[in-house]
C-alpha cells in the first residue's frame, strides 16, 4: 500500500525581550543559576504577574507577518502540573484566545515548487527554569533564571507532507521571526524549539491516522531525520497488523531512532482555567497599526525584489534572501562592485565554502562585504582574472588586507601589454608544433590546451580573455 | 486611650496628648494580657513596634507627622511583611519570612503607621470561624466560648478587644464582614480592583479583596484613604480615581434609596436578626432615607458558584506550595512525588485540601462545563441582579449573617453548613462590589451586623451612610466586657 505521511509542528520561539514575560527579570543568557530569578519567578505567596508589552508586540509582528488575524482580546490561562522547575505549579499561557490566530506561511523547495502551509495559531506563554541531574549527588538542582522567559508557541495546520517540507517549514520560521528580530532562533541555544505530530494514512484518503508526538528536536537536520525515522517505524507497525499508539516520543540522534516518553492516556490533565491574575489583553487598531509601521521587508518580499532588481534566478534570490544577514551582506557586496552576477557567485560560492568550512555565521566573516566587493570589483575592471581573485581571497582570509594591497604588494596584477601576452603565446606556439598541428586539423578544443600553457607562463596574471583572442588569431595564420 | 476610635487616636496624637510610643506601648501591654487567651495575634512585633513608634513621633517633632503618623495597627497574617513570618495562618507558611512588603503593608509604613503584630486567620483565609488556623481558634472578645468569625477572626477580635486601633483583613466570600458582625465591629470590603493585591498571599484571586476592621466608619475611612489606589505590581487593580473618603462622611442621608433583598429577608433568618436588622433599617428611616424591596432572583444561587470559582482558582494558587523553594517540606522524602504529597498532606489543614481536591475535580477534563463554566456564567447573572437593582436604589441592606456567633466547635461536622454563614456575603465578592458590615444591635449580648452593599467604587458613599447611621446610635461604642 502507498502511505501518506501529515505533518504539523509545534514551534517554541523565545521571545528576544531584554525582560521576562510578567516579572521584568532579566532574560540574558549565562547568568549563575538563579541570579536572574525574582520573587515572582520564585513564585512567592502574594506575587502577582505584569505582561511584559514588548513580549506582546513581538507577538503581533509575528501575526502580521503572516497574514493572521490578531486577537484583539486574548485571554492567560492557567496550565497546571507539577514540576520543581515551575515554579507557580501552573505555566501562565494562552488556550482559547491566543495573541495571534490563523495564518499562512509559504514554503520554498529545493525543486523550485512553492506550498502555503497553514498556521493554526501562535500563543504566548512562559518557559520554564531548568532541573539538573549531574553534579547534585542523588539530587536535582533547579535553575529558574530561564523561568518566566517569553516564548511564543507556534502551531502549523497538519499540511506538511513530508519530512523535507518539515525542514522547509522550519526554515522558513526561522527567517521570519530572525527577520522580525523578535528571536536570536538559535536551534542549539532552545531558543527555538520543535515538536513534530506525525501519523500516516493509506494515500487517498482523508481520516488522519493516530498521531505521535516527536519532543523537542534541536536542530533542522535531526527533525528531517526523526520524522523520516517516525514515518518508516510507523509503516511498519500497520503493516505488520498493528496500531500507532497516541504517545509522546524522544528523537534520540545518536541511535538515530524515536522512543516513547509516555503515553496520551496517563499524561496529565491540566486544567486549564482563565488566569485571574491577568485581565484580557485588549489591542486596538491603533497599536496592530503601530506594529505593522515596525515590519520590516519579509523574505519572500526581498527574494522577489532581488529577482526583479538583480535579475537573479528564483533559486539565488531564495538562498540569498533566506537568511538576513546574508542578505544584507550580498546587497552591499553588489552595491561595492554594481555586479549582482558576480556577487551572487561569490557569496554562494568561495564565500560560503569558508562559512561552512569554519562553521560560522555570515556575521563573524573575516572578509566584510565592503571587501569582498573590493575584490570583486578589481576581476570586474580587468585588475586580476576570477583565477588569481580566488588567491587573492585566500590572502584575504589569511588576514594579510584588502584586495588592492594583496595584489599589489604580491604582484598579482594582470598582465594586460599586449607585446607581453604575444610573446608568450609565440613561445607556447613554437613549443607545440603538435597541438598546433591537431587545432588546423579541426580539433579546435585544443585552444584550451594552448589557453592553461600561456596562462601557466604568465603565472596567471595573463588576462584569460585577452589570450584565448590572440591565441585563436595566431593559429589561424 | 487605648480605647479610643482610630480617629479619636488620631486627633490625640496630632494634639500631643500621647504619644506613639506611650500608646504603642499601652497596646502591646493588653496584648500581653490578653492575647494567650483570645489568640487574636498569630505574631506581635514588639520590637518593630516601638521601633516604629519612635520614628513616628521624631517625625511629628520634626512636623512631619500626618493624619496616619504613631497609630497603631495590626494586619492579617495574610499580607507579606518584609523579614517578619507570614503564615497565612498555615503549618505550610510556619517558617516562611516574606522577602518583601505587601503593597497595603508598604502604603501604612510609608503613612507612619505601627505594626502591632501579624493577626490569626483561618488556613489561607479558608473558613466562616477562624477554626481553621493552624494556630488554633480565636475566641470572640464578647464570649470566649463563641468564635469571632472567619476567616478574618483574629483582626477582628484584635479590635474588638482593642489590642490595635484598627486591622487590615481580606474578604474573598465575607471573610471582613461576618468576622466584624459576629466580633460588633465595622469591617468594609470595597470593590475588586481597589486595593492592590500584591504581596497579599492568594485564596481565590478574583474575589480576593483587602479591606480594613475598624470600630467605626469614619476609622475605616481613614484606612482606607492609605490603602486605596492604583499598584502597577497588580495587573487587575482598577483605574480609576480614589476618593478623599473622610471628606464626605457628613453629607445628610435625605433621599438615600434603600433596596431590601426579598431573599435575604426570608427562610432560614431567624426573628431576633430580622427583627434587629429592621429596626436598624428604621434609624435610617429617620435619617431621611427610603426603603423599598428589591429582588436578587440568583441569590440562592452565590454559595455554589462561589464553592466552584473559590477552589478551583485556590488549587492553582495553592500549587506553589510544593516543598521545593520555601515553606513546609516533609521529612527525609525519597523521591519527588513522596516529597509533594507528603509535604502537601502534612503542610495542609483539612479544610484547604477539601477546597484543592473541589477545585481540581470542578477544573478537570469532562468536568469544566459543567462546573467551572456554569459556575461564571452564573457569576455574570449575579452581577446582573445587583445592576438591575442599582437602577432603582442606591445602597442595598440586610443581614450580614442570617445569625449571631456560633459556639467554638459547633459547625465542625458539615461543611456545607459552614459554607451557607456566607449566604448574604458571597454574591456581593462573585458582582465585584464594595460592602460594609456595621454594628446594628444586639441579640442575647451579642452583636448584630448590618451588611450594606453599594454601587462599583461606591465606597465614599459607603462610609458615609456607614456613619450618619454611627452618628445617630452607638451600638459601634459598645466594647466586650463592659
Amino acid at each position: 500500500m502507498e502511505w501518506e505521511t501529515v505533518i504539523g509542528l509545534e514551534v517554541h520561539v523565545q521571545l528576544s525581550t531584554a525582560s521576562k514575560l510578567f516579572s521584568g527579570t532579566s532574560t540574558e543568557f549565562g547568568a549563575d543559576p538563579n541570579t536572574q530569578a525574582n520573587i515572582y519567578d520564585l513564585a512567592m505567596p502574594g506575587t502577582l504577574p505584569v505582561l511584559n508589552k514588548e513580549a506582546l508586540k513581538m507577538a503581533v509582528k509575528f501575526g502580521l507577518a503572516i497574514d493572521a488575524e490578531i486577537g484583539k482580546t486574548s485571554v492567560f490561562d492557567r496550565k497546571n502540573y507539577f514540576y520543581p522547575d515551575l515554579p507557580k505549579g501552573y505555566q501562565t499561557s494562552q488556550l482559547d484566545f491566543p495573541t495571534v490566530g490563523k495564518g499562512t506561511l509559504t514554503i520554498d523547495m529545493e525543486d523550485g515548487t512553492h506550498r502555503t502551509i497553514g498556521v493554526t495559531r501562535a500563543h504566548m506563554e512562559e518557559d520554564a527554569g531548568k532541573s539538573l541531574h549531574e553534579d547534585f549527588h542523588g539530587k536535582t538542582g533547579i535553575d529558574l533564571n530561564r523561568a518566566g522567559t517569553p516564548l511564543l508557541e507556534i502551531v502549523s495546520e497538519p499540511d506538511l507532507r513530508n519530512a523535507k517540507e518539515a525542514v522547509a517549514y522550519l526554515k522558513k520560521l526561522h527567517s521570519i521571526i530572525c527577520y522580525l528580530g523578535i528571536s536570536d532562533g538559535e536551534m542549539s541555544q532552545g531558543s527555538m524549539r520543535c515538536d513534530a505530530n506525525v501519523s500516516v494514512r493509506p494515500k487517498g484518503t482523508t481520516e488522519l491516522g493516530m498521531r505521535t508526538e516527536i519532543k523537542n528536536i534541536n536542530s533542522f537536520r535531526f527533525v528531517e531525520k526523526a520524522i523520516n525515522i517516525e514515518v518508516e517505524r510507523q509503516i511498519d507497525l500497520i503493516e505488520d497488523g498493528g496500531t500507532v499508539t497516541q504517545e509522546t516520543r524522544l528523537y534520540d540522534s545518536e541511535k538515530n531512532e524515536t522512543r516513547s516518553m509516555r503515553s496520551k492516556e496517563v499524561a496529565n490533565d491540566y486544567r486549564y482555567f482563565p488566569e485571574p491574575d491577568l485581565l484580557p489583553v485588549v489591542i486596538d487598531d491603533t497599536f496592530i497599526e503601530a506594529v505593522r509601521e515596525t515590519l520590516p521587508e519579509l523574505p519572500d518580499i526581498k527574494k522577489q525584489r532581488f529577482q526583479d532588481q538583480y535579475g537573479l534566478s528564483e533559486y539565488d534570490a531564495m538562498v540569498l534572501s533566506a537568511d538576513l544577514d546574508t542578505a544584507n551582506y550580498f546587497e552591499e557586496v553588489t552595491t561595492v562592485c554594481d555586479d549582482a552576477k558576480l556577487s551572487t557567485n561569490w557569496v554562494m560560492g568561495d564565500l560560503q565554502a569558508y562559512l561552512n568550512k569554519e562553521e560560522i555565521p555570515i556575521s563573524e566573516s573575516i572578509v566584510s562585504a565592503k571587501a569582498l566587493g573590493g575584490l570583486i570589483s578589481r576581476i570586474k575592471d580587468n585588475t586580476i582574472s576570477s583565477k588569481i581573485a580566488k588567491t587573492v581571497f585566500e590572502a584575504m582570509l589569511a588576514g594579510e588586507g584588502d584586495a588592492d594591497s594583496i595584489i599589489e604588494s604580491k604582484g598579482l596584477k594582470q598582465v594586460t601589454d599586449t607585446g607581453a601576452i604575444e610573446a608568450l603565446v609565440d613561445e607556447v606556439i613554437a613549443n607545440n608544433p603538435d597541438q598546433v598541428q591537431q587545432f588546423r586539423d579541426g580539433k579546435e578544443q585544443v585552444i584550451g590546451f594552448f589557453v592553461g600553457q600561456v596562462m601557466k607562463a604568465s603565472q596567471g596574471k595573463a588576462n584569460p580573455g585577452q589570450v584565448n583572442q590572440m591565441l585563436k588569431e595566431k593559429l589561424a595564420e | 486611650m487605648i480605647d479610643a476610635t482610630l480617629a479619636e487616636i488620631s486627633r490625640a496624637l496630632e494634639s500631643g496628648k500621647i504619644s506613639s510610643v506611650e500608646l504603642t506601648k499601652a497596646y502591646l501591654d493588653r496584648i500581653a494580657q490578653e492575647n494567650a487567651d483570645l489568640n487574636a495575634y498569630i505574631t506581635v512585633t514588639e520590637e518593630l513596634a516601638l521601633s516604629q513608634a519612635e520614628a513616628a513621633d521624631k517625625s511629628r517633632s520634626e512636623g512631619k507627622a500626618g493624619a496616619f503618623t504613631g497609630i497603631p495597627i495590626a494586619h492579617k497574617d495574610l499580607f507579606c511583611t518584609n523579614g517578619i513570618r507570614t503564615s497565612c495562618g498555615s503549618k505550610m507558611l510556619d517558617n516562611f519570612i516574606a522577602p518583601y512588603d505587601a503593597t497595603v503593608v508598604d502604603r501604612f509604613n510609608t503613612a507612619g503607621a505601627v505594626t502591632l503584630g501579624k493577626t490569626n486567620m483561618d488556613e489561607f483565609a479558608m473558613g466562616s470561624s477562624n477554626e481553621t488556623s493552624f494556630y488554633g481558634p480565636v475566641k470572640n472578645p464578647w464570649d470566649h466560648s463563641l468564635v469571632p468569625g472567619g476567616s478574618s477572626g483574629g483582626s477582628a477580635a484584635a479590635v474588638a478587644a482593642r489590642l490595635c486601633a484598627g486591622a487590615t483583613a481580606t474578604d474573598t466570600g465575607g471573610s471582613i464582614r461576618q468576622p466584624a458582625s459576629f466580633s460588633g465591629i465595622t469591617g468594609i470590603k470595597p470593590t475588586y480592583g481597589r486595593v492592590s493585591r500584591w504581596g497579599m498571599v492568594a485564596f481565590a484571586s478574583s474575589l480576593d479583596q483587602a479591606g480594613t476592621m475598624t470600630q467605626s466608619a469614619e476609622d475605616s475611612a481613614m484606612m482606607l484613604n492609605v490603602m486605596a489606589g492604583l499598584d502597577e505590581k497588580d495587573s487587575t487593580c482598577s483605574t480609576i480615581d480614589t476618593e478623599d473618603y473622610t471628606a464626605n462622611l457628613n453629607k445628610p442621608l435625605e433621599g438615600l434609596k434603600i433596596g431590601l433583598p426579598v431573599e435575604h429577608f426570608s427562610e432560614g433568618l431567624s426573628a431576633d436578626m430580622e427583627k434587629s436588622i429592621r429596626e436598624a433599617i428604621a434609624e435610617f428611616e429617620k435619617l431621611g432615607a427610603t426603603v423599598k424591596d428589591i429582588h436578587l432572583p440568583n441569590s440562592h444561587l452565590s454559595v455554589s458558584a462561589y464553592y466552584v470559582i473559590a477552589p478551583a482558582e485556590a488549587s492553582a494558587n495553592l500549587s506553589r506550595y510544593d516543598g521545593v523553594r520555601y515553606g513546609y517540606r516533609c521529612e527525609n522524602p525519597v523521591d519527588l512525588e513522596d516529597m509533594y504529597k507528603r509535604s502537601r498532606s502534612e503542610g495542609f489543614g483539612a479544610e484547604v485540601k477539601r477546597r484543592i481536591m473541589v477545585g481540581t475535580y470542578a477544573l478537570s477534563a469532562g468536568y469544566y462545563d459543567a462546573y467551572y463554566r456554569k459556575a461564571q456564567k452564573i457569576r455574570r447573572l449575579i452581577k446582573n441582579d445587583f445592576q438591575a437593582a442599582f437602577e432603582e436604589v442606591d445602597v442595598i441592606m440586610g443581614p450580614t449573617s442570617p445569625h449571631t456567633a456560633f459556639a467554638i466547635g459547633s459547625q465542625n461536622d458539615d461543611p456545607v453548613t459552614m459554607y451557607l454563614e456566607d449566604i448574604y456575603t458571597i454574591a456581593v465578592n462573585l458582582a465585584g462590589l464594595p460592602g460594609i458590615s456595621i454594628p446594628a444591635g444586639f441579640i442575647n449580648n451579642l452583636p448584630v451586623g448590618l451588611q450594606i452593599v453599594g454601587k462599583d467604587f461606591a465606597e465614599a458613599q459607603l462610609l458615609n451612610v456607614a456613619h450618619q447611621f454611627q452618628q445617630a446610635t452607638d451600638w459601634h461604642k459598645k466594647a466586650p466586657g463592659e
